[in-house]
This record gives C-alpha cells, sequence and structure tokens, in this order.
C-alpha cells in the first residue's frame, strides 16, 4: 500500500516536470513583458509533431527528435514575435488573449489538416521503456527520464539566470524594465531570445509530452489550462515558483484522480482559484 | 457651478440616449425573419438568445473592464435552474426567466466580492478557473443535473397562452422580445450617470477613487446585474429548447462569446448583438465543416480584428460611416 502511494507521488511529481518544462518559458516572459501569451502550448504542440515527424523521417532516434522539437519551437517562436506578438506588448491584455486564443485556433486547424486529429503515436527506444527498481518500488523509465531532463533544465535555468551576464540582463529588465532600458540594456533583443529560449522549451515539453498524455491538434488548449495554473500560482518570473507550483499541480492532479475520481479535476481548480484569491500574485510572486 | 456642471452632464447624457435611425431599423429588421426565412426561426432565436448573452458580458467586459472567461457560469446556472423549476413542477416560462435571473444576479453579487480583489492575469485565471469549477461540479452532480446526457424531463408551460410551435414562431418571438427588453435595460443603465462611471473605471481605476467614486461597489453591482442577464439567456434556451446540456457551463461558451464581443465590438451594446449575429449565422453556414477549420477562420478574423479594427467591427464600421465616434 506503502510502496503504492509512493509509486503515485512519483508518477504524479513526473507529470509534474513535464508541465515544469511547458510552462517555465511562459512564466518568464510574462515577467518580462507582460504579454499574456496563451499560444505557448501551441509551441508545444508544435514541438509534438516536429519530433513526430522527424522521429519517422530519422527511423526512431528519439534524443535527436527532441533536440529538433527545442530548436523548431524556438526559431518558429521568435519570427512569430517578430513579426505579430510585438505590435501587442502595449495594447490592452484583452487584445493579447484574444490575438493569441486565434493563433491557438489557427494552429489546431494547421494541425488537424497536416496530421489529421488522430492521437500520433510514437515508439520509444528501448532503454526508455519498461520500468527500473529503485528502493524496491517500480518506476516507470520513461517517467524517470522526464524527472532527471526536468532537474537539469532546472539547473542550466537557475545557473543561466543567477550566474551568467546574459541572466542578470534578464533579472535585471524583469525587476524593471525602464531602468534597465535607461542603463542602456536592450531589453528588446533580450526579450526575444527570452522568447525563443521559452518557447523551445515549450516545444521541448511538447515532444515529452506524447508519451505520458498523447498529442493531438487539442493539445495547444488542452495543457494551457495547466500551463496557466502552474504560472499564476508560481509567479510571474519565477522559475523556482514555477517548479514548486508545477510539481504541486502534478502531484494533486494524478493523486486526486487516483483516490478520488468521481471529482475529476475539480480539486485543482479549487485550490487555483483559492491561492490566487488569498495571493494574486501567485505563491512565489513577489509583484 | 455644480448646477452647470450637471446640467452639461444630463444633456450630454440625453443626447446619448436619443434614439437613431439606424437603431430603429435595426430593430424592424429584427422583425424580417418571420416574414421571410420561417424556415430559420430557431436559429433566429438561437442567435437572439446567444446576444442576450454576449450583451451582459459587454456589461462587465466591454463597460466595466473586467476580462471574464468564466461567464458561461451564470448562464449555465440559469439554465439548470430555469430546467429543474420546470421539471419540478413550475414550468411558467415568465416568472422562471425572472426567479433565474435573480438567483444568478445574488449568485454573481456574492461571487463578485471574489472578482473585485483581483486584476490582471489573476482575474483572467479566476473567472476562468471559477467557470471550470462550475462545469466540474455540475458533471459530478449528475443525480441533479442529468450530468453527461443532459437535463430531460424539462416541461415549459405556453408563454402568455401561446404554445412553443415546431417552427419556432413563438420561440423567436419570446426570445426578441426578452432580448429587446434588456436591452432597453442596459441602454438605460450604460447612458445613465452609473454607466459614465464604470467607463470611469474601465479607463483608469486609479483615479475612480480619488475623485470620490466608490468604484468596488460599482463593479460588484454591475457584475451582479450582468449575471442575472446572463443567467436569463440561459433560462431563455432551456425554455425554447426543453432540454439543459452541461455544455451551457463550458469554457467553449464563456471564450466564444468574448469572441463574438471583440468581433462586434466591446464597449457598444450593438456590438455585442453584431457580433453574435456574425458569429452564429457563420457557424451556422460552415457548420459542415469540421469544427477545427471552422476555427481557423475565426482565428484569423480574432487576429485581423485585433490587429486592424481594435473597435471591433461596428467601430470600424462606424468610423467608415464618418459617423462622430461616441
Amino acid at each position: 500500500m506503502l510502496s503504492q502511494l509512493a509509486v503515485i507521488l512519483f508518477d504524479g511529481f513526473a507529470f509534474g516536470m513535464l508541465l515544469f518544462v511547458l510552462s517555465v518559458g511562459l512564466s518568464v516572459t510574462l515577467g518580462l513583458m507582460n504579454f499574456i501569451n496563451l499560444s505557448h502550448c501551441a509551441f508545444g504542440m508544435l514541438g509534438g509533431y516536429v519530433a513526430v515527424s522527424v522521429m519517422r523521417a530519422a527511423g526512431g532516434n528519439f534524443l535527436l527528435a527532441l533536440v529538433a522539437a527545442f530548436v523548431a519551437a524556438a526559431l518558429v517562436s521568435v519570427l512569430v514575435e517578430r513579426t505579430l506578438f510585438r505590435r501587442l506588448y502595449r495594447a490592452g491584455e484583452l487584445n493579447q488573449v484574444l490575438f493569441t486564443i486565434g493563433v491557438v485556433f489557427v494552429a489546431a486547424a494547421a494541425a488537424a489538416w497536416f496530421f489529421g486529429t488522430g492521437q500520433q503515436p510514437i515508439v520509444l527506444p528501448d532503454f526508455l521503456r519498461g520500468s527500473v527498481e529503485i528502493l524496491g518500488l517500480r518506476l516507470g523509465a520513461y517517467r524517470l527520464f522526464l524527472v532527471v531532463v526536468a532537474l537539469v533544465i532546472l539547473a542550466a535555468l537557475v545557473i543561466g539566470l543567477e550566474h551568467t551576464r546574459f541572466g542578470a540582463r534578464i533579472r535585471a529588465a524583469v525587476d524593471n524594465q525602464r531602468v534597465a532600458q535607461g542603463l542602456g540594456l536592450d531589453v528588446d533583443t533580450i526579450f526575444a531570445v527570452t522568447f525563443a529560449l521559452g518557447s523551445g522549451l515549450a516545444g521541448l515539453g511538447g515532444a515529452l509530452a506524447i508519451e505520458i498524455v498523447g498529442l493531438d491538434p487539442s493539445f495547444g488548449f488542452h495543457y494551457l489550462v495547466y500551463v496557466l495554473i502552474v504560472v499564476s500560482l508560481g509567479g510571474l518570473g519565477s522559475i523556482g515558483g514555477s517548479f514548486a507550483a508545477a510539481a504541486l499541480l502534478g502531484v494533486s492532479d494524478v493523486a486526486g484522480k487516483y483516490f478520488v475520481p468521481e471529482i475529476g479535476s475539480f480539486l485543482i481548480y479549487l485550490v487555483m482559484v483559492v491561492i490566487l484569491l488569498i495571493r494574486p500574485h501567485g505563491l512565489f510572486g513577489k509583484r | 457651478m455644480t448646477d452647470v456642471t450637471r446640467t452639461d452632464v444630463q444633456t450630454w447624457l440625453a443626447r446619448q440616449s436619443r434614439w437613431s435611425p439606424y437603431e430603429i431599423a435595426f430593430w424592424i429588421a429584427a422583425l424580417v425573419p418571420f416574414v421571410l426565412f420561417p424556415s430559420y426561426l430557431t436559429l433566429a432565436s438561437q442567435i437572439a438568445i446567444t446576444a442576450l448573452f454576449a450583451l451582459s458580458v459587454d456589461l462587465v467586459l466591454g463597460y466595466a473592464g473586467i476580462v471574464t472567461l468564466g461567464h458561461a457560469m451564470f448562464f449555465g446556472f440559469g439554465a439548470y435552474f430555469a430546467g429543474l423549476t420546470s421539471k419540478y413542477g413550475w414550468g411558467e416560462p415568465l416568472t422562471g426567466l425572472l426567479l433565474a435571473g435573480l438567483a444568478a444576479a445574488v449568485l454573481g453579487y456574492v461571487i463578485s466580492f471574489l472578482i473585485t480583489r483581483v486584476q490582471h492575469l489573476a482575474l483572467i485565471m479566476v473567472t476562468m478557473g471559477l467557470g471550470l469549477l462550475t462545469h466540474e461540479l455540475a458533471n459530478s452532480m449528475s443525480w441533479l443535473t442529468g450530468g453527461t446526457d443532459g437535463l430531460q424531463g424539462v416541461d415549459t408551460w405556453p408563454v402568455l397562452g401561446f404554445e412553443f410551435d415546431l417552427w419556432g414562431y413563438t420561440a423567436y418571438a419570446y426570445a426578441l422580445a426578452v432580448l429587446f427588453i434588456c436591452f432597453l435595460f442596459c441602454r438605460r443603465l450604460v447612458n445613465s450617470s452609473f454607466g459614465l462611471a464604470l467607463r470611469g473605471v474601465r479607463e483608469n481605476v486609479r483615479r475612480m477613487p480619488a475623485i470620490g467614486s466608490s468604484y468596488k461597489a460599482h463593479l460588484r453591482l454591475v457584475y451582479a446585474i450582468s449575471a442575472g442577464m446572463a443567467a436569463i439567456a440561459g433560462a431563455l434556451l432551456t425554455q425554447t429548447t426543453n432540454t439543459v446540456s452541461l455544455d451551457t457551463l463550458s469554457f467553449q461558451r464563456s471564450a466564444d462569446v468574448v469572441v463574438m464581443l471583440i468581433l462586434g465590438g466591446t464597449g457598444r451594446l450593438y456590438g455585442a448583438i453584431l457580433g453574435a449575429i456574425i458569429f452564429m449565422i457563420a457557424r451556422d453556414q460552415l457548420s459542415d465543416m469540421n469544427p477545427q477549420y471552422w476555427y481557423f477562420w475565426i482565428g484569423i478574423l480574432l487576429m485581423l480584428v485585433v490587429l486592424f479594427m481594435p473597435k471591433g467591427i461596428l467601430g470600424g464600421l462606424t468610423r467608415l460611416i464618418g459617423r462622430r465616434d461616441e
């Protein structure tokens, strides 16, 4: 019984890590430009479809597919950001919300057009299949891989943000955009690069998600809610906050659906609304 | 001095609320389906109901500036409320509408205390969260709501002696009349000093308390009114179709109505109605298409409107015609 509980907690944590990879980019870009980008998961979906195509073309090389997903999502996002999104930074939040929802609609239709509306299956390489026994617990190999990937990304982001010059620039721009600009930082370029990185991570998340939650044209919408919950609970621009919020959401979602399936997603929505009412800037948000 | 300002404001408001020939023509045109398109009357009543819902959202979103992505909770609440009262013995439509509207207004007033606590992203998330929460709640309370099968056994009595007919004559007349009455109410509301105060909140939340206006009280009141109107729209849907399905509460409905508003133009009552008309007719015409492709065009349209017509189609039209704006 206890080991079963541990496995459920682990599965929840792994799902949370997936959500972390999907959402951390949005948290940073939202903190940076206050641009409410609801199409973030559409870039995740793009990554997923790129990964599926690369897997088919390259004979099932999963790691190559992950890299391709990251690169493709990053490139396409920076293109969209430079041509379309940047016009909306000064527009009201309603316009941003609607424009990016429009992007999600178009992306979903394009995905249905090119790939059909069905689920896209992938075949994992052997070393990610089956399960691994650790401390007497049988844990899914893929979920373990997911946790490792997410922890590596977390470490890279924290080190990159805290200990590099570019990270310092991002932090400065998040804290106070005007002053940063006044000090001669090129906030525009910083934002473009951050946006590309964040969307790239979303693309990676979309590729990683195929095995866990599947991939179909509704991905951009379906996981948007989860991602927004992570971002609003974690607080804008806070990587640690996103990590904690994603882990919390993943565990409570999986555990809730396992132990009390009849109330479905009720629990996570309730937790989100209550937390936001008490702390409108999220659990770890500063502003 | 104050007297002069007061009369100025009153003349301005009176001038704003004068009926223009366009408006009269519009409402006469609303009667045309009875004569020219009798086979489309069911669609016409759906449009009138949706327009009423859009109108209610316009009050909070367009006039008071509260971005909401969860207003379907009131629409669905009204739909279920009317369905349940009729199922358990009271199928009189007019009182059913009123009761649903009042109950939802009370509920909306309670919820408005939560809504006015938060702003920006948190506001969007809280409204969306509450909407999703209501949807899940109705789904899990299937002993009351019928769950995914929908609520069965709704029996609406004749309205003022007119039976609901198969062709939808009564349904459209009823929906149109309710829409018109609610529209008159909204028109009076937004052209009052209360409506002006709401626009003040929308334009600058911080300045309103500085000039002595308690903006939170205004927001709570308008939110309650809007909730009541959304519920009336939902109740109308129940009464004209005699079923209630779970999708009255869906996120899709909340999102669609905001899309309609943006297409038509926010902060204009006719924008809400026009948006609903365009959206519903387009969906009806394109319904053979896979819904995902139909959303492709909605997506494109949304992006174009946001980029090039920030005041919506109606805003663009008034600029074209060259009528003085506001």
